[in-house]
């Protein structure tokens, strides 16, 4: 007893330099891996990291690393980590900060800033990041003193990873990382001193009980499951709750994998480019469930017109959500899980959905994805490519993009079975996406197969990062739907301006992607015909030590349907040439 | 000496589309600027902004926003200034419930003609010449906005060198409890 009480009052004080704290505070809230690149402001904290056993993965370009910590966090559930050095170093990672804000991914940025002494001065390398980033964070931090930095870190994965997920910055002067502390850790969230800061609230039964009656007299209605189910690992809850009331499900681009795409409630996803019977049954439901969605416009088409005769049940962690787009008829700020877990108590459930999925159906039979016969010369259908490589690709394998045409078909083509298996760029739609994310996502599950659908435009802005993979190990498998375009604008210019094709042309040939992968490290295949395509796509599932490239030539005049025009009703929605005779 | 009733004004409170936020946030570097800024980047309108310590605590701040609630519904206003971790509490103000009080200072150019008229017009609002040389005077007025604003009309007749004010700060009426517009 007295070794007990001597051993609790003598408390050992660690002196740390503020960098060591830095590192020290990474460790104590588990971080497994950091992705950054080093320079003057930051040097200090580099320093003690050689001994830590956090990984770091050195990155070729500082958005590469904050694209890497969300695909990482969006594979895992567990926040991403960057750190980068001030001025260019922290202004490179502005548009992942951007893109993890619109996705609400939870993200530490950490960036070194010139000394105390130099804020304000226009410094080497000093640029106002805190003031930059203001608008793109849940929240930063400017810290003061070294005795701050373990609140600051501490409070920086608190914010990121509760309530509505987003990016924290936290800006770390040097000198602050180079003067001394006396080490200590918050013990509490009482700690962590921040007052305005409440994410859990509890779930307001009135509301929850509102609801349940309009389920129980709704004849027509949609689950609307946005990327909040996800983030609440929800997905078991919305599956039984799904099933036993036998309502149809969609998931937006956000929430693909929430719900198994083989499950005969499914269908598929709604908005601009989303399925028909997805996008016609929240526009004919009575009663439109959103749970962790936004009504974001690429779903909601033109606002007035959209969803007209429902009601709308909105379940959201994050309250401004409600009413910003959509009125709610009952709103509750609650995570879904918690939510669907209180109906499911109740037994909420619709009477009668049989002549509801009469009429879903019909437009399921009617309107299926389909595209054009694949031809046997001539340029692949990316469409079959995404097929193809779906087909031989193991259970369970992550699937990145990036943004354009390719993305639309891979969302609409993949299909995905569990969650965590889709990750891309919704909210900010950041070309360039799709392979660092790939990389952070393997980083982060080394046992999947990890393959990012890329296009030839996006692959030349990010591309330089399989660099990174290969000289860290991580091998991943990028499959560039090569169709010489900037499709997606070229599709646009192609329907609303008269075919008028401005500054979207990009060269199949210039870069040869084959050479390029190659001069990283990694395999490149070529395929231009379909059996060059299943050739490569059986080589690349044979290699697993290195990143593999496939440069799939594919047919630039394909366009991306079914289509809500920008701005357009989702009741004018445009289908597949192949089906427009039948309409 | 006797001052007299201080002139409220015809109208004694703010625009109906005028709400007021009587926001309680850290008093930290920079926490202005995010409330500002949101009220940038999200197109609300603001009115008028006063900042101060808030009570005793130099732990807090109260920053009293008048809003155009024309300019974004209030809802959202309110629900996305809560969501910035430095707002620690949200109260809205209705119009009709808001005691309002602003504070102007004006300099006056003066000469043997005009200033006992302006000596009139100072007694008349319950201003207060608060520094006087000779060819100017600068007088104060604590008030409502509108009677602010019948001064400052008032003043338009004489030469103003420099006229300030500082935006309104509120409080509700006794028995008008400020909503708390962010229950949560
Ligand atoms: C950083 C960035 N710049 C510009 C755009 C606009 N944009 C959206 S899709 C697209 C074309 C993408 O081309 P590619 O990667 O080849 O994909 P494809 O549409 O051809 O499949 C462009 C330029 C964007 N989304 N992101
Ligand atoms: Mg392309």
């Amino acid at each position: 007893m007295g070794g007990l009480f001597l051993y609790l009052t003598k408390r050992i004080i660690v002196q740390l330099t503020g960098a060591q704290a830095l590192i020290k505070s990474l460790e104590m809230e588990g971080v497994e891996v950091i992705f950054g690149l080093p320079g003057g402001a930051i040097l200090p904290v580099y320093d003690p990291l050689i001994d830590s056993s956090v990984r770091h993965v050195l990155v070729r370009h500082e958005q590469g690393a904050g694209h890497m910590a969300e695909g990482y966090a969006l594979a895992t559930g567990r926040p991403g980590v960057a750190m980068v050095t001030s001025g260019p170093g922290a202004t490179n990672i502005v548009t992942p900060i951007g893109n993890a804000h619109m996705d609400s991914t939870p993200l530490v940025v950490i960036t070194g800033q010139v000394s105390s002494a130099a804020i304000g001065t226009d410094a080497f390398q000093e640029c106002d990041i805190t003031g930059i980033t203001m608008g793109i964070t849940k929240h930063n931090f400017l810290v003061k003193s070294a005795h701050e930095i373990p609140r600051a870190v501490a409070a920086a994965f608190h914010i990121a990873t509760t309530g509505r997920p987003g990016p924290v910055l936290v800006d770390v002067p040097k000198d602050i990382a180079q003067s001394m502390m006396e080490w200590w850790y918050p013990a509490s969230i009482e700690e962590l001193d921040l007052p305005g800061y409440h994410p859990v609230v509890d779930l307001d039964a009135d509301r929850v009980a509102q609801a349940i009656e309009l389920i129980r007299v709704a004849e027509r209605p949609v689950l609307y499951v946005g990327g909040g189910t996800l983030k609440s690992h929800a997905s078991a809850q919305l599956l039984a709750f799904a099933e036993r009331t036998g309502m149809p499900v969609v998931t937006t681009l956000m929430a693909r994998g929430a719900f198994p795409d083989s499950h005969a409630q499914h269908l598929g996803m709604p908005g601009m480019h989303g399925m028909y019977a997805a996008v016609t049954a929240i526009q004919k439901c009575d009663l439109l469930i959103s749970l962790g969605a936004r009504f974001d416009d690429r779903v909601t088409g033109k606002i007035p017109a959209f969803a007209p005769h429902a009601k709308v049940i909105h379940v959201d962690i994050d309250k401004a959500e409600f009413n910003k787009v959509r009125r709610a008829d009952v709103a509750i700020r609650s995570n879904v899980a918690a939510v669907l877990e209180a109906w499911d108590a109740n037994q909420a459930s619709p009477q009668n959905l049989e002549v509801w999925w009469k009429e879903i159906n019909a437009w399921r039979e009617t309107y299926p994805l389909v595209y054009d016969e694949p031809a046997v010369e001539g340029l692949l259908r990316p469409q079959h490519v995404i097929e193809s490589i779906a087909k031989a690709a193991a259970p369970g394998t992550i699937v990145t993009s990036g943004v354009g045409q390719h993305q639309m078909w891979a969302s609409q083509f993949w299909k995905f079975e569990e969650p965590g298996t889709w990750i891309n760029s919704g909210g900010a739609g950041t070309m360039g996406f799709g392979v660092p994310a790939a990389i952070g996502a393997k980083a982060g599950r080394p046992d999947r197969v990890v393959w990012c659908i890329d296009g030839d435009g996006c692959f030349q802005m990010t591309a330089q990062e399989l660099v990174t993979a290969r000289s860290e190990g991580i091998p991943i498998k990028v499959a560039i739907l090569n169709n010489a375009y900037l499709g997606m604008v070229r599709q646009w210019q192609e329907m609303f301006y008269d075919e008028r094709y401005s500054e979207v042309y990009l060269s199949p040939d210039l870069p040869d992607y084959v050479k390029w992968a190659e001069s990283m490290g990694c395999v490149g295949l070529r395929a231009t015909n379909i059996e060059e395509m299943h050739a490569a796509i059986a080589t690349a599932n044979t290699i697993n030590d290195v990143p593999v490239v496939i440069d799939f030539r594919t047919d630039s005049s394909e366009k991306v349907f079914p289509m809500v025009a920008a701005g357009a009703s989702n009741d004018d929605i445009m289908v597949h040439p192949l089906q427009r005779e039948q309409s | 000496m006797n001052t007299p009733e201080p002139f409220l004004g015809a109208t004694s409170h703010t625009p109906v589309r005028h709400h007021i936020l009587s926001v309680l946030v850290e008093n930290k570097a920079g926490v202005l600027a995010r409330v500002a800024g949101l009220f940038a980047r999200r197109g609300f309108n603001i009115y008028s902004l006063a900042v101060a310590p808030a009570e005793t605590k130099a732990r807090f701040s109260r920053i009293t926003i008048v809003v155009d609630a024309e300019s974004a519904p209030l809802e959202q206003i309110v629900e996305q200034l809560d969501k910035l971790v430095n707002v620690v509490a949200i109260s809205d103000i209705a119009p009709k419930d808001a005691l309002e009080r602003e504070l102007l200072l004006a300099t006056i150019k003066t000469d043997v003609d005009n200033r006992t008229s302006l000596l009139d017009v100072v007694g008349n609002y319950g201003a207060a010449i608060v520094d006087v040389d000779a060819g100017s005077v600068t007088l104060m007025l604590a008030g409502t906005p509108a009677a602010c604003d019948e001064l400052e009309r008032e003043l338009e007749s004489y030469t103003t060198l420099e006229l300030h004010r500082t935006g309104r700060v509120a409080l509700p009426r006794l028995g008008k409890a400020a909503v708390a517009a962010d229950p949560d």
